[in-house]
């Protein structure tokens, strides 16, 4: 058995690969917490999956493909708005989600140790099994529409896991900050329905005036969804660029935020 | 088994926390960004409270280390580093093997789970693995006699199942070094008793457990070397007894620095002048009568009171007699000589102190261990006994037995 030796922290530091593999179970067991007490304390339970995408594309198909008559690319709108409520419901949910853990369960943290990244990044379980259901319904969608992705649908995983590192990135950061700072909890929701309105979620790129374009083109968050769009409707491939920009950003953020989160982690007893 | 020497290593640890000196630190972002935009040059001040200072100590494998102290005295500090829940500012610490932490009983524990999920998810917080959990799931089970509320929420148990089934669960862990603090004190007697036997088997198998504690007879019972805190230094290493008396004899000394006026506590608008036992013994059952003088003073406006804390060797408070509960209110214009009687209970041989308070609204002078008695030797009861039959209360009762 290999001593455990502990000194005072250093400024910056990745976290032991070796400790927090040793400590999946509680990884697991968070995630297993989190998805058994939402399903056991609402009444419609897993109702509540299906119907949330579903109202979200509805409300948009009907607000911007009915009333505004936007353009979809040749997809059904609801289909469209369905396909990109898919993606920022996991980046949503996930920064929405693991933002407020640590202090949500800040008796553990005062009283036990454990790698305290797990806190935040076990929110993602739960919000990996949301995605599949509501992927499962949008795969019923697909077969009613008549729409067939074709093969770009094998590129699902790669673009999820682009879109989780993201997420998660920007999660642990704000968890760590919101330790210190409480109000991060009351601006975040607030920059992230923003967001949602600053992205193409609910409308088609193809629909901003073409001397606008350029800003959206900048927001790394497009680049998620035109993924996301392209393999789960058929649609064109995004540009080689947006491609390459969606690998760097989420590794960047991701270490980023991984880095943050060390940095405050060995003080958390002390603040919380 | 492991192979290194000591089962942990510590040299020069020190932990220092940063108090805001201006009793006031942002904590919100908005606040934080605001303050930089208004003083972009100010350095935040802090004042340094050093909770821990250069300890070294090496246990050995299969010790129970007991550590003793008085509050603020660093031991929650030394273990919360020990199972790395805080982070030392300076030294280092070198454990043998993996270190479980019994902190707080039923940390982790979440109503809406069912006993079954919450001794995976308490087992999974502590460090143990799933096949560790699943092949201790019976004896859990059985130590903790929950096994009919297996599968409801806890939050349908009575209390007294929750501490049970948290402790079981703890107390299964199989890491080489287990750290408590003060968790025996739940439950009830016998589960206690089994707690403490359970705690015992942990130091015979050749791991370690380090003890943190109030209570003195917990100390003795389960430990075989203990550590002594003061002020966050370490005063004494050694045989528990040998500890023992060095955190009582810590007491005396306290006491004689409190003698001098300037240095104790209360903002000092009146100051006890002198407290006295009316003998230096009493009999264990005898009337014990206290008196206080505390001289006149022009400083201070209205009636004060007076309230003494009868406090045996071991740091247990044994009575607090406050003068307000009788009526006993006093005039800071005339030199007041205050005499306090405890008739009840009856002490066990022994030595007391007692601390004193003056107060008003807030307190003005508080003297802690402001005299000392001794309590002779000798049983007030009609029928001669052993030492066993009295000795095992913090006090003596008048008590008697009779038919209904």
């Amino acid at each position: 058995m290999q001593p455990v030796v502990i000194t005072p922290p250093g400024r910056l530091g990745l976290p032991s690969a070796r400790e927090l593999w040793r400590a999946r179970e509680v990884l697991y067991r968070f995630g297993q917490r989190d998805v058994l007490l939402r399903y056991r304390q609402t009444a419609v339970g897993v109702l509540w999956v299906f119907l949330q995408p579903l109202a979200s594309a509805g409300a948009f198909s009907l607000v911007f493909g009915s009333v505004a008559d936007l353009p979809s690319d040749g997809v059904p709108y609801f289909l469209f708005s369905y396909a990109g409520m898919l993606a920022w419901n996991v980046f949503s949910q996930v920064i929405a989600r693991s933002a407020p853990s640590l202090v949500a369960n800040q008796a553990l943290v005062s009283k036990v140790f454990f790698p305290r990244m797990l806190v935040p990044l076990s929110t993602t379980l739960a919000v990996l099994l949301d995605f599949a259901v509501a992927l499962g319904l949008g795969a019923v969608l697909l077969v009613v529409y008549g729409v067939n992705p074709g093969w770009p649908v094998l590129l699902l995983p790669v673009w999820l896991l682009l879109l989780v590192a993201v997420a998660s990135g920007i999660g642990l950061a704000a968890s760590a900050v919101q330790v210190r700072y409480r109000d991060i909890g009351y601006l975040l929701p607030w920059v992230m329905q923003i967001a949602l309105y600053a992205s193409p979620v609910a409308y088609s790129l193809s629909a901003v005036p073409e001397r606008l374009r350029w800003v959206y083109q900048a927001n790394p968050v497009t680049w998620y969804l035109e993924e996301f769009r392209w393999a789960l409707l058929g649609v064109d491939a995004p540009p080689w660029w947006m491609v390459v920009g969606s690998v760097v950003v989420s590794g960047l953020v991701l270490l980023g935020g991984v880095l943050v989160f060390q940095k405050h982690e060995r003080t958390f007893a002390d603040v919380i | 088994m492991p192979t290194t020497r000591a089962a942990v290593s510590i040299r020069g640890l020190g932990k220092t926390y940063r108090i805001g000196q201006h009793g006031h630190r942002a904590t919100t972002a908005v606040d934080a960004v605001l303050r930089r935009l208004r003083h972009p040059l100010a350095r935040p001040a802090y004042a340094e409270f050093d909770a821990l200072h250069d300890v070294d100590l090496d246990i050995a494998w299969g010790e129970a280390l007991g550590i003793v102290g008085r509050n603020g005295a660093g031991k929650s500090t030394l273990l919360k580093l020990l199972t790395r829940i805080t982070a030392p500012t300076r030294g280092r610490i070198e454990l043998g093997g993996r270190m479980g932490s019994l902190l707080e009983v039923g940390t982790g524990f979440h109503g809406e789970l069912t006993g079954r999920e919450n001794i995976y998810l308490n087992g999974a917080l502590l460090g143990m693995t799933r096949r560790e959990i699943r092949r201790s799931f019976d004896d859990i089970v059985d130590f903790s006699g929950v096994e009919r509320f297996l599968d409801t929420p806890v939050k349908r148990c009575s209390s007294g199942m929750y501490v049970r089934l948290a402790f079981a669960v703890a107390a299964h862990l199989r890491t080489e070094i287990l750290a408590i603090d003060e968790v025996l004190a739940v439950g009830d007697v016998e589960f206690q008793q089994r707690s403490l036997a359970k705690m015992r088997d942990v130091a015979k198998d050749g791991r370690t457990v380090l003890y943190v504690s109030h209570q003195v007879q917990t100390v003795t019972a389960l430990c075989t070397s203990a550590v002594f805190l003061d002020s966050g230094r370490l005063a004494y290493h050694g045989g528990v007894a040998d500890t023992l008396e060095a955190y009582r004899q810590s007491f005396e000394r306290h006491a004689a620095a409190q003698a001098d006026p300037r240095r104790r506590p209360g903002n000092g608008a009146l100051r006890a002048e002198w407290v006295r036992p009316v003998s230096d013994v009493f009999e264990p059952a005898e009337e014990k009568r206290i008196l206080i003088r505390v001289p006149r003073s022009d400083n201070l406006l209205g009636k004060y009171f007076v309230s003494c804390h009868v406090t045996d060797v071991n740091g247990v408070v044994l009575a607090q007699c406050d003068s307000r509960v009788v009526g006993g209110w006093y005039d800071p214009g005339v030199d007041e000589e205050v005499a306090l009687t405890l008739r009840q209970p009856w002490l066990q041989p022994g030595r007391y102190t007692v601390g004193v308070f003056v107060c008003q609204t807030g307190v003005l002078d508080a003297w802690d261990g402001a005299a000392t008695f001794e309590v002779m030797p000798g049983s007030p009861y009609p029928e001669l006994t052993t030492d066993e039959a009295t000795g095992a209360g913090v006090v003596l009762a008048d008590f008697d037995y009779g038919r209904p």
